[in-house]
């Protein structure tokens, strides 16, 4: 036998297949199929966990995705440690490492459980009044000692080996909860012949037909119905079931996030994801999410072995485990009966059944006392007794009286039963209070949804499935559904009941025992009390202050017993104190399910170039530049950056240099009115741009601010090759489109994205047109047939070209433009040709000093988004008697015109060996007091090997007025001295751009 | 002048390929690809310069011979050529009123193909890819992931999947291991 | 990850397809050199950011890349409406007749087949 406890011809599992465990490093033998409870329990251990605050002795609560106790940390090895698991949850499997939670040394002595005897001190709102003062301790002393104190596991230090992997999905109807009624409706709804997903958090189907025994359909037990319809639906082929798939979150339109545990109870889960997520989207959801058995509020109600009566006959009816040999059963209402009837039928003596009802009849309380079983009614227990499991229960009338202690090794509880509704409330649907059984059901609803069975209160099981048939048929008509539907589930027994109680029992309120609400985050009803008496009056501020409902579990047994009590401490009926709002996820997400394939490679796209691999051959260091990865230099051996960085942009000056731009945003204009459209979308004039030659354009946004630059060829009069930033390329296809599309609707003109259909060569330095003219056909490379900024079409290397003739270092240049699936055959060959030369390659690093030693801008790092185009220096750039483009508006608005604008200028260091910091801030006056009046910053700084001083340049209020004025750098080590200059550093002519 | 030979064309992740079962992730040959935009009294004269059929309907294609048409806006079709035809060539001569750009080298194709191909592309793509909603021949542009994707269902378990070329390194990776969950 | 109609695809598209583009019907002035500062404001910085329907702009960038307008309730996040750039704003009466159509998932209790329980005092959300 795999364990003690275990009750020979019960249960559903197969006690042959025995799997073989270890809890707290102790080895145990269970079941395949038994959760980590279920095999404990057989194995006669009852405390599983030590309590949050309290670190009292706990042991299992219930049987199910709602135990707040047993959360024990399950280990595969060192990076795969999943803290918080619930061991109600987790599937046994041979070679399972479980260990608790929450206790140092043991579990069975802990030194934490001196805050239990101090538990006066920790009554709800301690910390916010005890830990205020002096403030700067809450944060390094208070807050990590007490998170130390009271915590749950511990999380793993290394990255998540596993993986993870996702699914959108599409149905017309989907069911969440494979119970009775869940099975009734897709059965129904998938013969009309939509697409069904089932989904249930158990790893088999039937819900709480696992357990209970009295249940039959066409005569027979109604669990074998229930595998026998899932096989039926598991053989259509619109069906689709997920069985340990957890609806966690209902989102807008039906949008339903579901995690299917894969390997979780996998004893060799190879290479499968441990989860998978589904994102599913519905035309109808039918909610057949159950209901959850309440616990009875009373004094000790916490100690191992005290249980919901739901659990114990799940471990005995599904897991063939009895919890206990000697059982107490503390109830108000009909179901725990059925437990002890239960238990007693398998030999477990029933000490006592407690019931705090007057008169209790029907006939389970009618069989209960046919078989023995001592019903005490009118009668409640007030307290327990027990170190670390239960030994006795102490019962009294309610009316007051004599106590009477009975021993036992387990006590089972019911307060009734809580009808599942916290995704139904998710998807935004209204609750509504039904007072003749003091419950929240489903009201109103907000969305395609539909609830049957015990989640909207149908308390038995021929109704459930009556109504779940119906509805299943419903929304798969309502989704198109045409098929016959053919299923007609005769109930011939049923299990049914309903009331309870909500709250505590008798002499709950003056006792000075424990009497817990929410186990979890160990909230007694005298907590709740307390909050209500200090003035927490909403019932969200109630539990905030309490902490009531705020565990992992989320309140799944404690929030209607809080509500309770609250609305009693308040003076009013339950429906005007309100129930706090549901909220996803319905049980804890990991994290690897949430991030899914997004991670290593997957993050985010790495974008490379047509020529990236050549570089990465030449040992490039790369940038990232947004998604791009981009050569930032190319060290040859023994240099640093610097030192590479130096001889490129000597080189590039000297000789040539190759620069691959490929990642320059790049759109084709095309259409009858294109020059109209680029008039509308640039400062600059078109219409007069003759075909084959290029000019800088500068865009704007409405507001008048620089928004993107770039260098444009007119290819022929209804067609231009746009150029964009890198960094800009997408949002500006956005802007142009946003304009063409909604302002300008009448231009016949269309944009086409073709940054990625041809590779770049920047060629630049006056060696370029020798490096370059060797292989090109069909295009007169002289000055006079191909000044500076114009552009051919023609071939290179026999493959098309776009050739620009275009600048962006100062020194004669090109951009060839080739098609992409060319880019690095084209490089390598203009390389060959360059190394004639003694050409370099160079990066992103020295493009920027180039250009900068020219003062040409870059747009987001001399730029900000408040910078106009006269800021920059730019004016020449605006069309003067242009009547329309987008920002000739903005840009007079008066702050844009005014005197004292932040321009950009070039500063000189005082010291040229001194490199300033971009972003650095400048002052006019070093000595004024602080804070000091700051009247611009550094934009752009670099060393500038062929100025042989450090450049910088700056935006200055009032900049270019200052120029030849000396300005000051204040930096922690000291103040730096500037000049204010032009912006070119570098061959003021501009000669070399024909040299 | 050119005293060297063509330069070689070098397709990106060209062969390419994974296999888990029957479903297959691979690397589809270059192709001729045109972006054409019109608007609609342009379309008859395109279609009959190109000799293919210009759909006016979302999410429809037509397929003449080895060149194929992709509606994937109001004005907007993706001109495909797998048999070394050229269509920017063909609409060189067409007066009316469009916009035709080459983006043969801006895209690359993958092609998904096998059962479970749909389930593979669902792994990343929100859309509904059932044969009712998107049926043989149904193309769109949608997303993958976090990258714009052209799918184009070109059998009940064949899609043509077009990305940007610098993307197809995170489309293909996507894919491969999109598939390996979907064979299981 | 709501659903939103795109005008020009016919089709509920995912979300994740569309970018919003802020708020719709703000015309620019044909001679928008010529607009005084105070229209120049109103035109570029004043939106109505009101609490319940909401013209607004979106874009259908990773679909047909259409620009398209859409009336969205800012307290439900419902759509609804969409319709294609250029056409003429729906008025309140228009609005007023789309009712349940307007979203298949904005439909009653009764429709669904569900039982409502008699309502008590304070039904919360």
């Amino acid at each position: 036998m795999s364990g003690p406890f275990r009750i020979s011809g019960a249960g559903r599992l197969d006690p042959e297949r025995k799997a073989k465990f270890t809890f707290d490093q102790k080895p145990f033998t269970g079941i395949e199929g038994d959760t980590l409870a279920s095999a404990l329990l057989a194995n006669g251990v009852h405390l599983m966990g030590r309590s949050f605050k309290y670190h009292r002795p706990r042991g299992v609560l219930s049987a199910g995705a709602e135990e707040p106790n047993a959360l024990v940390t399950v280990a595969r090895d060192d990076a795969r440690k999943t803290p918080n698991v619930r061991a109600t949850v987790q599937e046994v499997y041979e070679g399972l490492d479980a260990t608790s939670q929450n206790r140092w040394p043991s579990l069975a002595f802990d030194v934490g459980q001196v805050n239990d005897m101090a538990s006066p001190m920790f009554s709800a709102g301690f910390y916010y009044k005890t830990f205020m003062w002096p403030k700067a301790a809450w944060k390094h002393l208070y807050e990590p000692n007490i998170r130390a104190a009271a915590g749950l596991g511990v999380a793993p230090d290394k990255p998540d080996p596993d993986h993870y992997s996702s699914r959108f999905s599409h149905c017309e109807v989907l069911v969440i909860g494979g119970g009775a009624a869940g099975i009734a409706a897709a059965l129904a709804a998938a013969q009309t012949g939509v697409r069904v997903v089932l989904c249930d958090e158990q790893p088999t189907f039937g819900g709480s037909l696992r357990f209970e025994m009295g249940a039959e359909i066409s005569g027979e037990d109604a669990y074998f119905w229930a595998q026998e319809t899932v096989e039926k639906l598991r053989a259509m082929d619109n069906v689709t079931l997920l069985n340990r798939t957890t609806a966690f979150g209902y989102y807008a339109q039906n949008f339903v996030g579901l995690v299917e545990r894969v390997t979780d109870h996998m004893a060799a889960p190879g290479d499968l994801p441990r989860e998978r997520l589904w994102q599913v989207r519905a035309r109808r959801v039918v909610l057949a999410t159950g209901a959850i058995e309440r616990h009875m509020v009373f004094g000790d109600n916490d100690r191992p072995g005290v249980m919901l009566a739901s659990a114990a006959r799940t471990y005995l009816n599904y897991y063939g485990v009895a919890v206990g040999r000697n059982v107490g059963v503390f109830t108000s209402n009909d179901s725990a009966y059925a437990a002890a009837i239960d238990l007693k039928k398998v030999g477990v003596n029933i000490a006592a059944l407690v019931d705090l009802r007057d008169n209790p009849s029907g006939p389970l309380v009618e069989q209960a006392r046919a078989l023995g079983i001592e019903v005490n009614h009118g009668r409640a227990v007030v307290s327990t007794a027990g170190r670390l499991r239960i030994s006795s229960m102490t019962i009294q009338a309610k009316s007051g009286g004599g106590e009477r202690m009975i021993p036992v090794d387990a006590l089972l509880m019911s307060g009734g039963w809580t009808p599942s509704v916290h995704l139904f409330s998710q998807s935004r649907g209204k609750l509504s209070f039904d007072a003749a059984t003091h419950r929240f059901l489903p009201g109103a609803t907000a969305q395609a949804c539909v609830s049957v069975g015990a989640c909207a209160g149908s308390d038995d099981l021929g109704t459930a499935v009556a109504e779940a048939l119906k509805a299943g048929e419903k929304a798969a008509r309502d989704a198109g559904g045409k098929g016959e539907v053919s299923a007609r589930i005769r109930v011939s027994a049923s299990e049914g009941w309903s009331g309870g109680m909500l709250g505590t029992g008798p002499a709950g309120e003056g006792s000075t025992r424990k009497a817990f609400v929410d186990f979890q985050n160990d909230v007694t009803a005298k907590d709740i009390r307390l909050a209500v008496r200090e003035g927490m009056h909403s019932i969200e501020h109630v539990k905030r202050f309490t902490t009531n409902g705020m565990a992992t579990d989320q309140g799944k047994t404690s929030n209607m017993h809080g509500l309770a009590i609250a609305a009693e401490a308040l003076g009013k009926p339950i429906p005007e104190v309100g129930l706090t709002t549901f909220r996803p996820p319905y049980t804890p997400v990991t994290f690897g399910a949430i991030v899914n394939h997004a991670r290593h490679a997957l993050f985010d796209p790495t974008r490379r170039t047509p020529i990236h691999p050549w570089a990465e051959a030449q040992g490039a260091v790369f940038e990232d530049v947004g998604q791009w990865k981009r050569a930032w230099y190319y060290p040859k051996a023994g240099e640093d950056m610097h030192a590479a960085v130096n001889r490129e942009c000597v080189t590039v000056r000297k000789s040539a240099g190759l620069f691959d731009a490929s990642t320059l945003g790049k759109i084709e204009v095309v259409g009858p009115d294109a020059a109209k459209f680029m008039e509308l979308l640039y400062t600059n004039p078109w219409e007069k741009l003759e075909p084959g030659r290029c000019r800088y354009g500068i865009m704007l946004r409405e507001d008048g601010f620089i928004y993107d630059d770039g260098v444009v060829g007119r290819l022929a009069p209804d067609r231009f090759h746009v150029t964009t930033t890198t960094g800009g390329a997408a949002r500006v296809m956005n802007h142009m489109e946003d304009y063409l599309q909604t302002e300008f609707p009448q231009l016949n003109v269309w944009l086409t994205s073709i940054s990625e259909q041809w590779a770049v060569i920047a060629v630049q330095g006056p060696k370029s047109r020798d490096i370059i003219a060797p292989l090109v056909e069909g295009i007169d490379m002289s000055d006079a047939a191909l000044p500076h900024m114009s552009v051919r079409e023609g071939k290179i290397c026999g493959v098309p070209t776009r050739l620009f003739r275009m600048s962006f270092t100062g020194d004669r240049g090109f951009e060839v433009n080739v098609p992409s699936d060319y880019g690095q055959a084209v490089w390598e060959a203009l390389w060959a040709e360059g190394q004639k030369h003694g050409a370099c390659a160079y990066g992103t690093e020295s493009m920027h000093v180039l250009r900068a030693e020219k003062g040409y801008i870059i747009v987001g790092q001399d730029t900000d988004g408040t910078v106009t185009p006269d800021d920059a220096g730019l004016d020449w750039a605006v069309g003067k008697k242009k009547a329309d483009f987008v920002g000739i508006r903005g840009m007079k608005r008066p702050d844009l015109v005014d005197k004292g604008r932040r321009q950009l200028v070039g500063l000189r260091t005082k010291d040229p060996k001194v490199v300033l910091e971009e972003g650095a801030q400048i002052v006019a006056d070093p000595k004024q007091p602080i804070p000091m009046k700051m009247i611009g910053h550094v934009t752009s700084s670099y060393w500038s090997e062929n100025c042989g001083r450090s450049i910088a340049l700056a935006l200055v209020a009032g900049g270019r007025d200052r120029i030849g004025q000396t300005l000051y750098v204040p930096m922690p080590s000291g103040t730096i001295e500037v000049e204010v200059t032009g912006m070119v550093f570098f061959d003021e002519t501009g000669g070399r751009l024909n040299g | 002048m050119a005293s060297t030979a063509q330069a070689e064309r070098r397709p990106k992740l060209a062969g390419r390929e994974t296999r888990h079962g029957a479903l297959r992730v691979a690397m589809l040959p270059p192709a001729e690809r045109m972006s054409l935009r019109a608007p609609a009294a342009s379309v008859a004269a395109l279609a009959s310069a190109l000799k293919i059929r210009l759909p006016n309907a979302p999410r429809q294609s037509a397929k003449s011979g080895q060149r194929t048409s992709l509606w994937l806006g109001p004005d907007e079709w993706l001109i495909l050529d797998e048999g070394g035809g050229d269509p920017l060539a063909d609409c060189r001569s067409v007066t009316a009123v469009h916009s035709a750009a080459g983006i043969s080298h801006r895209n690359v194709a993958i092609e998904v193909s096998g059962p479970g191909a749909a389930a593979c592309l669902n792994s990343g793509c929100p859309r509904d890819l059932s044969l009712a909603a998107f049926p043989v021949g149904a193309c769109s542009r949608t997303l993958l992931g976090k990258v714009e994707i052209i799918i184009y269902r070109t059998a009940e378990d064949n899609f043509r999947v077009e990305c940007w070329r610098s993307f197809s390194d995170y489309v293909f990776e996507f894919l491969s291991v999109a598939a390996k969950d979907v064979a299981g | 990850m709501l659903l939103i109609r795109c005008p020009y695809c016919e089709e509920d598209r995912p979300e994740l397809e569309f970018r919003n583009a802020g708020e719709a019907h703000i015309a620019r002035s044909a001679n928008i050199a010529g607009e005084s500062d105070e229209a120049f404001e109103t035109f570029f910085f004043i939106r109505s950011n009101p609490k319940g329907l909401h013209y607004e702009r979106w874009r259908h960038v990773h679909g047909c890349a259409r620009f398209f307008n859409a009336v969205r309730d800012t307290v439900s996040d419902k759509f609804l409406m969409t319709y294609k750039a250029g056409e003429a704003k729906p008025d309140a009466e228009t609005l007023k007749t789309l009712g349940a159509s307007a979203a298949w998932t904005n439909l009653s209790t009764e429709h669904l087949g569900g039982r409502r329980p008699a309502r008590g005092k304070g039904d919360t959300e």
